[in-house]
């Protein structure tokens, strides 16, 4: 009773002292003041600090009436405000417990309760790499390698757990975007600006998006156009004469329907050859492309529909600097290499909610594409089209209750190649895939410390034949701040051998498939294994946020198309594997925020990839055996108009790596064994002055190394030891770049941007 | 005060709806559960999803409301807040027992709804 009054007191007393403060006093449970705990109105950035007397005064909210009290070691209270003066007591805690404050996002974000080992980039750690394409983000992510695939054409390859991208299952937005034909490239024809978010999945992917996936799962979201800003522009320049503009129109029709229009373009047109090898160092060439995205929302009727067409063309020329296309090609007057790609996609995805069932979801998605790439590397010629059809129906729903979920559906991919490859041989190896699925995928959360997730598949594909693809994937929080997970699964893909070891065609290797009774080139199809474990501990060390990452991986394969490049140094042999073949990786991961804004990354990467070749069971050729990688990235307070400086430092250290064998080479044409250990230094500082207006500057392997051997008999480039594939580093030094971002933003988005600098670190 | 007028009239009122209405098996329904943190949150809801004919159950610090949705001819919310009281946590409907509520972590101590 007596508290009912009070409550009207207070209800009475709210009313007339609705403009007033609240004061109050912060002590620990044996009375003594805390200085400096913070005081602050719950979800909001108001807030106080206590004085030398844990007292403290703070002006009442009109959005909550609950104060929220933190101090460093102790539990964190949340209290209702009954009266204008309190005092709070909070108990100290031996296990430090999380503090609900708001706090800036982190770029890469490591989830403690998702099932699967997924990292999301986000756009601030994507921002990182100003330059300029898919292939080029990844630069500041210590799960994955970016390396150069060779030394003519420039082109960057990623590896994840020790395996090249073919292992890798690259999608968009859940639609398989980077395959077969597009393989070797197909990361260079995705803009950086285009991208929201990367999600990583280290080790075995979900059933949901086929069976392919090996050593891991990348998915990349586009803008959304809902959400866009009217305008964007990126421009980029580089000192080798790399130039690229990115422009972005929206336009929202209505509250359900809005379109954006992406415009990119880059041009290289510096003919440059800062190791003296006589080749460019990098391709010179231009791209085109256009991006066309359209979404309708319809909140209310569950409904959520996207559709995207887009045309990109791209030409690259490579070689010898004194190469003229017009008059040397496919003759000996001088080395030079042409790689002609022209792609065209139009797709479309469909989401439908039950409205009074939110837990009940419908897919569809339906993709085509056409991927042609008309090529030469010297005499010898390589040309794929390829035009797929993608399509996936999903289910979503419960049983019983959301504690139990699954996903079920079915897709079907049908693939048509044209590929033409001359070398010392010419053949056409023209041929239609096609394959259907249906999948099943069932997830158990018991909403507290356990997850996991099962799933099969079972498809039907004309070469690989009916199959079982079985994953599992499992997630539990042993403590506070832990998570252990553990993955296993199987993936099995048909190798494009060819489209997948481009590389090798700038050299004077001859090419032999040594199997004749296979579906696929005379070859099997690959099947591996990977089970992983991972486990994450985040902890305050002296009051700073830190984490730590270990995980091993291991991938076994049980078949695999074996690139053998050891056997001669004038071959290229592809075979069925006999014997062993596996990729072990383990990775230690730490982290901490060391100050306010001052973020520290640093990670060290052991691989053991072995593989039996016919010359015995050796390590995998330009595969370092350790790694090191930090990345220091610092940014000064938001000011009241937007105005910050970043500053970002990445550091990456590779061990020796194996060479191909080159001991039969005449000596001047001999590698030696292992390639030197080197490291590589890239930095970058943005200056916002605005929200609406940055610009950057940054630097490229600014420790100038340079390989210089990379290409093998570069002085008669058509004489039998010519090889430029044998790359274990870079061929230009340092390289600096600037580039400005412009955008014009919705009046009423501002205050909503804010809001979405300072956003809470969301973990669920 | 205010609020407890709104809710208890609200819920009169929801009440002598619900005799009137058709029991639906996808019922959502959002009450007011006491709580501070996210061991408050797990404990809600597992307490929810212990009910039979609970589809899925979120419960949200920041505004201190659970979101059901309930076959509701399996259960009512009653039901539910009253596995939610058993558990140590207040509801809208349902106060937990005293000495239910002293075994909550210390953390977990929140303001009682009077």
């Amino acid at each position: 009773m007596f508290k009912n009054i009070a409550f009207l007191l207070f209800f009475v007393s709210q009313f007339i002292y609705s403009q007033e403060t609240i004061k109050g006093i912060v002590t620990d449970e044996n009375n003594q003041p805390l200085l400096g705990a913070n005081v602050f109105w719950f979800n909001t950035a108001i807030g106080t600090t206590t004085d030398g007397n844990g007292n403290f005064t703070i002006k009442k909210s009109p959005e909550t009436t609950f104060l929220v009290v933190s101090y460093i070691g102790f539990e964190t209270k949340k209290i209702e405000i009954t009266s204008n003066t309190i005092s709070v007591v909070l108990k100290e805690v031996n296990t430090l417990k999380e503090v609900v404050v708001s706090k800036t996002k982190k770029g890469t974000e490591h989830s403690l309760y998702k099932v699967q080992n997924i990292q999301v980039m986000g756009q601030k750690e994507l921002l990182k790499a100003a330059c300029c394409n898919l292939s080029e983000s990844f630069s500041t992510n210590p799960s994955i390698d970016v390396n150069f695939s060779d030394a003519v054409t420039g082109n960057r390859q990623i590896k994840m757990l020790g395996l090249t991208s073919p292992y890798i299952l690259i999608v968009e937005e859940n639609i398989p975007s980077v395959r077969g034909a597009s393989q070797a490239y197909g990361l260079s024809f995705v803009p950086g600006t285009w991208v929201e978010s990367i999600q990583i999945t280290k080790g075995a992917g979900s059933v949901i998006n086929g069976y392919e996936s090996i050593s891991g799962q990348i998915n990349y979201e586009v803008l959304k156009p809902s959400n866009d800003i009217p305008f964007f522009l990126n421009a980029y320049a580089s000192q080798d004469e790399r130039y690229e503009i990115n422009t972005h129109f929206n336009n929202k029709f209505s509250d359900k329907l809005s379109s954006t229009l992406f415009l990119h373009g880059n041009t290289r047109v510096g003919k440059n050859d800062m190791n003296d090898d006589g080749f460019l160092d990098g391709p010179i060439g231009k791209q085109v492309n256009i991006l066309n995205r359209w979404q309708y929302n319809d909140a209310e009727n569950g409904i959520v529909s996207f559709l995207n067409v887009r045309y990109m063309n791209d030409e690259k020329q490579a070689g010898e600097m004194s190469f003229n296309p017009d008059t040397d090609r496919l003759t000996t007057n001088a080395w030079g290499s042409e790689i002609n790609t022209e792609k065209i996609e139009i797709s479309n995805k469909t989401g439908y909610v039950f409205p009074e069932m939110p837990y009940q979801s419908f897919g569809f998605q339906n993709s085509f594409q056409s991927h042609k790439q008309d090529s030469y590397f010297g005499l010898s010629q390589y040309d794929i089209h390829q035009k797929s059809f993608y399509s996936n129906l999903l289910f979503n729903s419960i049983i019983n209750n959301t504690k139990h979920k699954f996903t079920t559906g079915l897709n079907f991919t049908y693939d048509d190649y044209n590929e033409f490859v001359a070398v010392n041989f010419n053949r056409d190896f023209s041929r239609i895939d096609n394959s259907v699925g249906a999948f099943f995928e069932y997830t158990y959360d018991n909403t507290d410390n356990f997850s996991l997730v099962a799933g099969a598949r079972v498809d039907n594909h004309n070469r690989l034949g009916t199959f079982i693809t079985p994953r599992l994937h499992i997630r539990y929080n042993p403590w506070k701040e832990a998570v252990i997970r553990a993955s296993a699964g199987r993936g099995k893909r048909a190798a494009n051998i060819f489209a997948e070891n481009q590389q090798l065609f700038a050299s004077n290797r001859s090419f032999s498939i040594l199997n004749t009774d296979g579906k696929l080139y005379g070859l099997n199809p690959e099947i591996a294994w990977n089970y992983g474990l991972s486990f994450i501990q985040k902890f305050k060390l002296a009051g700073k946020d830190a984490e730590v990452i270990l995980d091993y991986y291991r991938t076994d394969f049980q078949n695999q198309a074996v690139v053998d490049i050891d056997a001669s140094p004038q071959q290229v042999l592809f075979y069925n594997l006999e014997g062993k073949s596996f990729a072990n990786s383990f990775q230690a991961e730490f982290n901490i925020e060391l100050i306010r804004h001052l973020n520290f990354k640093t990670s060290y990467k052991y691989y053991d990839v072995q593989t039996q070749f016919q010359t015995g069971q050796l390590q995998r050729a330009l595969q370092a055996k350790h790694r090191f990688f930090a990345n220091v990235a610092y940014e000064t307070h938001i000011k009241d108009k937007g105005q910050q400086w970043k500053f970002d430092v990445t550091y990456n250290w590779l061990g020796k790596q194996r060479l191909p064998n080159t001991s039969s080479n005449p000596v001047a044409y001999q590698l030696g064994d292992y390639a030197p250990a080197f490291a590589v230094v890239n930095a970058q500082i943005t200056r916002t002055f605005s929200s609406t207006f940055e610009v950057y500057v940054g630097g490229e392997n600014m420790g100038n190394f340079k390989q210089n051997n990379g290409i093998v008999q570069n002085e008669n480039p058509f004489g039998t030891y010519f090889d430029s594939s044998m790359l274990y580093g870079p061929t230009f030094g340092s390289m600096y770049y600037a580039g400005l971002r412009f955008k014009i933003k919705e009046k009423k988005k501002d205050q909503d941007d804010h809001i979405h600098i300072e956003d809470e670190e969301h973990n669920h | 005060m205010k609020k407890i007028v709104v809710i208890i009239l609200s819920s009169l009122f929801s009440l002598t709806m619900v005799a009137q209405e058709k029991k639906s098996k996808n019922k959502k329904v959002e009450f007011k559960v006491a709580g501070n943190c996210e061991m408050c949150e797990k404990r809600v809801e597992k307490a929810a999803f212990s009910v039979k004919g609970v589809k899925s159950a979120e419960w949200h610090a920041d505004h201190g409301d659970i979101h059901l949705i309930i076959d509701e001819t399996k259960c009512s919310a009653k039901d539910v807040a009253k596995a939610i009281a058993a558990v140590g946590h207040d509801t809208e409907f349902v106060k937990a027992k005293d000495e239910d509520y002293d075994k909550l972590h210390g953390c977990c101590n929140y303001e009682r709804i009077e």
